[in-house]
């Protein structure tokens, strides 16, 4: 059974989710896909323990041995991103049900769970698999019923939006697939592992092997969202149903982001990327995206939109932390997806509160609304402080950690503008609390607190926000093992 | 300078210019009509349309590399010694497949759009939203 | 009791109360009860610790290492235990004052008020105790952020416009320099620990030095050297018990007391001598004594005169610390505690004031000492400390910072101290001379508080102790005398 783990880590959402379309039930479907993530929950933490106890795992899928089979290989860091990606799972069903009812029209409902489950299974698969184009397939998977659960959105924006996103979404895959051909034709392997024994040791000079990072980069930025290719995101989040955007903003880009360090640390290896020098581009483009997304940020009026682009500001430091290209920043980069997912899912859930309660996101009809839900608006004030980086919550670590990174870099001016960016932060979080907390009520006089279904995994998150901002030794820890084995170059 | 080196050096120069790189030249042409649908035309379906071209560019780039010159398809038997490489053909598959899957998701998007707006020109569902404002 | 416990215990009674008193804050009576026995059991702890650290120990603990090598811990030496008997004792005056003044004045959350008041308590000890800077900023952040709510207690546009420019000081000092000089003191010698003689000798040299000092003291926003002061004016909208501890005691002895640690324990006072990259701080301290007493001297608002006398007093402690000599330091020591009895009194005369006659402004106070003399009585017995009179506790502060410049041979810093006592007796005494020897003038705006008389008893009492504790430093300064020689190492 244990050695299996990797394939039911995959297999049990996938064959999950045709349940939910055989049985056409919302309730049905809502508890299938709460068991399912549940349980791939429980199967990514077994993972982990393993890979921390055991090293890596390799799983031959259908024993056919790598490197003409298909390989899973698990080691710290997907190991790491696994428990991340089902956690949130786990967390968003557990607390989607009400709000789904509310958001999404009954009769489609048990085809949101069904999408729900295929994106699981998608990005699982993705952080799961060793073969390259293996990975574009799980892409594939997770975008094309990301674009789905995006279009479940009331406001008909939600249909242009997910198309919006379905174009630039799959020129983004087209891009890693090029990308990807390209290192085929030098190389002759599609497996990471066998792509790096091949490629070390090579000129980065080489003109193919310059065009095939070129094009995975621009691909998975598309995918990941760094400025300026965000521009699917913020419609898409701010449209798309309260569950399925505090599902994406914590898992989607995140995958993209780890599928990045792997083709730019494990299969090209820190030496090729070095050369080339994209480092150096990416860290423009992460801290252009830190400061213009945060500054737009400040500027909107739907409270969803103003997350949106706090999280592009925020992918722009994971970027910043892994384009120092030490193991400091990769850590940092590496810890910040962790971080991140936990803050802005604590966000999104509590904006999903507010809309379940007074049905907007118009910041201007939030008045008071603190008052009235001081248990939501509470989650949300930790989630902010986290994404201000205020100490004792998990933001103040990520900081601390990329700031380190800075100065063992010896770039003291980047620490600087890290820490300017973060001011922006303070503005337009505090800009709700203001409004949440000494505007007065004007409207929905009759508004309750959330049920406490919601409240529940809500303050699970505002909680792990706090703990991990405290206790570090898990989430620091193996985020550092992970990025000394990245850049350590053993694959 | 030509006639120095015979020319050598030039035909070097030209060297992009020769037949073994035909197909590439095809894959590029294709990519950059496809993209420059998606990007210059405001109908939605066109726009689906150069995203498949885009896509069918990805495809022939695959298969090209895959070519052995002299080789056969790849089948055991007497007088088959050279194979073209089969498997950049199978994940091509793939790809097309999940090609499909993306068109028919945008197309039933596109369908959804016109129902809610009643065009399918972009710049006329930008008005609608201007006006919602 | 063991240390270590008691090391906790600071932190956790208030955090307890401050769990308690939301539980029970619907029973008004039952939740400042809880207020006043949490106050006065960590006193009682703090006390505690008190023997072991006058005996030369040091307790210490670590609680969680948060980054490899870099933990938050505590460890309680003699300035941090002065700072945490000061802001521990005087909560227990304040809690008793807070009753009286938000049922006099009917303020509304006074539940909100009593728990964000404990928390910033807790912080406050935590901050204290701190054994590292990671530690410090931890605390100095979360007071940061704990006082908001009671900043802007009122909830109306004035309160939030005062807090919000309150929290944009310090937040964009705390992160922006403050966390930057941290961060690069930690790239430069692997260690934050605070340690005696400091950590930054053979690391960091020349200018950068010199820079990197000015990024600590502008990123101590809360030590209000100016230009960065604006916060604490701001901040006066607050209910005046909040003024009184946090605005002239723990919220702004908190700064100063990161920056004597900073100049102690983190640069050393020896490496500063040696590299002579302190000069600017005794000009930028000095000036800020002088300019923000010129300031104090315009202020009609009472409360507003008090806060730029608090951002003159401040610098006094800044500026015996870039003296840079043992006996100053000791002056700077000894000036936390002198200046936090001293002005705590007179923001509880002006919440006085408040509560009983409603008048905010100097010009209104005329003959008001004869209809409210024990407020009165207290004011001037902490203006009189303020301006470094015998016998009260600025004086002896003052003696040891003027020793201090003397014995270094600065006469900038000499000229300053002479010059601002003027400027103090300037703004404070007329004041005085106002409430006693002038007539009410009985503009008819106020004719219906006219027949107020004292202010509250629990009042009465917290602004009794407090001035008396400002006379008794004077003649028994022992405890702090000790502590603060303790802090550079025996008597100089």
């Amino acid at each position: 059974m244990s050695a299996h783990l990797p394939i039911l880590q995959i297999l049990i959402p996938l064959m999950a989710a045709p349940f939910c379309v055989i049985l056409r039930h919302r309730d049905i479907a809502w508890l299938i896909s709460l068991i399912v993530s549940l349980a791939c929950f429980a199967v990514s933490l077994l993972i982990l323990d393993q890979v921390l106890t055991q090293g890596v795992i390799s799983y031959f899928m259908g024993d056919w041995p790598a490197p003409w089979g298909i390989e899973f290989r698990i080691d710290v860091v997907n190991a790491y991103v696994l428990v991340i990606v089902a956690a949130i799972g786990a967390i968003v069903s557990l607390y989607g049900r009400h709000s789904v009812n509310k958001e999404i029209p009954k009769n489609r409902i048990y085809l949101f769970y069904t999408a729900y489950l295929l994106c699981l299974t998608g990005l699982l698969g993705m952080t799961a698999t060793g073969d390259a184009f293996n990975l574009f397939v799980f892409l594939e998977i997770s975008s094309l019923s990301t674009y789905a659960m995006v279009s479940l959105g009331k406001d008909r924006r939600a249909l242009t939006a997910s198309y919006q996103y379905l174009v630039m979404g799959t020129l983004g895959a087209t891009f890693y697939v090029i990308g990807l051909g390209l290192l085929y034709m030098m190389t002759g392997t599609l497996n990471i592992v066998d792509l790096h024994d091949r490629l070390v040791g090579m000129d980065g000079s080489i003109r193919t092997l310059q065009a095939a990072l070129a094009f995975l980069t621009v691909g998975l930025s598309l995918k990941l969202a760094l400025f300026p290719l965000h521009l699917w995101l913020p419609n898409a989040y701010s449209y798309a149903p309260s569950t399925v955007t505090a599902f994406l903003a914590a898992t989607a880009t995140k995958v993209a982001v780890y599928v990045m360090l792997r083709v730019f640390f494990t299969i090209f290896g820190v030496d090729i990327f070095e050369e080339t020098g994209l480092a150096n581009v990416l860290m423009i483009f992460a801290i252009a995206g830190m400061f213009v997304a945060s500054t737009v940020a400040i500027f909107q009026n739907n409270i969803k939109r103003m997350l949106a682009y706090s999280s592009v500001a925020q992918i722009g430091y994971i970027m910043l932390g892994i384009s120092f290209l030490n193991a400091t920043g990769v850590s940092a980069g590496l810890v910040h997806l962790l971080n991140h997912a936990i803050m802005k899912c604590t966000c999104f859930l509590a904006v999903g509160c507010i809309v379940y309660r007074m049905g907007t996101v118009r910041l201007s009809e939030l008045n008071g609304v603190g008052k009235k839900m001081p248990w939501t608006m509470g989650a949300f004030v930790i989630g902010g402080m986290s994404l201000i980086g205020v100490p004792l919550t998990v933001g103040f670590v990520s900081k601390w950690q990329l700031i380190s990174a800075a100065f063992e870099a010896d770039m003291m001016p980047v620490a600087a503008l890290i820490l300017l960016s973060s001011l922006l932060a303070v503005i337009y979080v505090w800009r709700v609390i203001e409004i949440a907390y000494f505007r007065e009520p004007t409207q929905n006089t009759g508004v309750k607190e959330a049920p406490l279904s919601m409240l529940i995994p809500l303050w699970i998150m505002a909680g792990a926000a706090i703990y991990f901002g405290i206790d570090t030794g898990m989430t620091l820890g193996i985020a550092e093992i992970a990025a000394d084995m990245l850049v350590g170059g053993t694959p | 300078m030509f006639l120095q080196d015979g020319g050598a050096k030039t035909v070097q120069y030209l060297d992009f210019l020769s037949p073994g790189l035909y197909n590439y030249w095809i894959v590029i042409f294709l990519m950059m009509v496809g993209f420059y649908i998606v990007i210059s035309r405001g109908n939605l379906v066109k726009k689906l349309v150069g995203l498949n071209i885009f896509q069918t560019s990805v495809f022939v780039l695959y298969i090209s590399m895959g070519k052995v010159e002299g080789g056969t398809a790849p089948i055991f038997g007497e007088g088959f010694n050279t194979f073209s490489n089969p498997l950049p053909h199978v994940l091509i598959l793939t790809a097309i497949v999940v090609g499909i899957a993306t068109t028919a998701l945008g197309l039933s998007l596109v369908v959804r759009i016109r129902e809610e707006y009643g065009t399918i020109e972009e710049e006329d569902i930008h008005a609608q939203e201007d006006e919602s404002l | 009791m063991s240390l270590e416990l008691s090391i906790i215990l600071a932190m956790a009674i208030p955090a307890i109360g401050a769990i308690l008193i939301a539980l029970t804050g619907k029973i008004p009576n039952l939740r400042e009860t809880v207020t006043l026995f949490t106050a006065v059991a960590l006193f009682l702890n703090v006390l505690n610790l008190l023997g072991p650290v006058l005996d030369g120990q040091t307790p210490e603990i670590t609680f969680v290492e948060m980054f490899p090598g870099l933990a938050i811990a505590f460890k309680v030496e003699p300035l941090g235990m002065m700072f945490s008997l000061i802001a521990s004792g005087l909560w227990i005056l304040n809690s008793i004052y807070s009753i009286g003044y938000m049922r006099g004045n009917k303020e509304k959350h006074q539940t909100r008020f009593y728990i964000c008041f404990a928390i910033a308590i807790a912080a406050t000890l935590g901050l204290a105790y701190s054994a590292n800077l990671l530690t410090l900023f931890i605390f100095y952040e979360v007071l940061t952020f704990s006082t908001y709510p009671l900043v802007s207690h009122k909830g109306n546009e004035t309160a939030v416009k005062g807090a919000r420019t309150y929290l944009g000081i310090l937040v964009t000092t705390s992160v922006a320099f403050l966390f930057l000089a941290i961060a690069w003191t930690y790239a430069a010698t692997g260690t934050l620990d605070f340690t005696k003689g400091g950590i930054l000798g053979g690391h960091v040299e020349g200018p950068m030095l010199g820079l990197l000092l000015m990024l600590f003291i502008y990123g101590i926003g809360k030590a209000a050297v100016m230009p960065v002061h604006r916060w604490l004016p701001a901040a006066m909208v607050a209910p005046t018990p909040v003024s009184a501890l946090l605005h002239a005691v723990a919220v702004v002895k908190s700064g100063v007391f990161s920056v004597v640690k900073v100049i102690v324990y983190t640069f050393g006072i020896d490496n500063l001598v040696e590299s002579g990259s302190a000069g600017w701080l005794v000009w930028i301290s000095g000036f800020t004594i002088i300019a923000a007493s010129m300031v104090a001297l315009r202020q009609d608002n009472l409360k507003r005169r008090l806060a730029y006398s608090t951002i003159s007093q401040l610098s006094y402690v800044v500026l015996a610390a870039a003296i840079l000599t043992p006996i100053s330091a000791v002056g700077a020591a000894l000036h936390i505690a002198a200046h936090a009895f001293g002005k705590i009194t007179l923001f509880f005369a002006a919440g006085s004031i408040y509560t009983a006659a409603h008048k905010t402004e100097v010009s209104q106070l005329n003959g008001i000492g004869w209809k409210m003399p024990i407020t009165m009585t207290a004011f001037a017995i902490g203006a009189l400390s303020m301006i470094g009179l015998p016998p009260t506790a600025g004086f002896i502060s003052k003696w040891y910072i003027i020793q201090g410049a003397m014995s270094s041979e600065n006469f900038v810093a000499l000229s300053v101290v002479v010059l601002s006592t003027l400027l103090n007796a300037g703004y404070f005494l007329p004041i005085i001379y106002a409430a006693f020897f002038k007539k009410d003038d009985g503009k008819p705006d106020h004719g219906h508080h006219d027949d107020h008389g004292e202010a509250p008893l629990p009042i009465v009492i917290a602004i009794t102790s407090t001035a008396l504790l400002t006379i008794l430093m004077f003649f028994f300064p022992d405890v702090a005398l000790n502590l603060a020689q303790q802090m550079i190492g025996g008597a100089p």
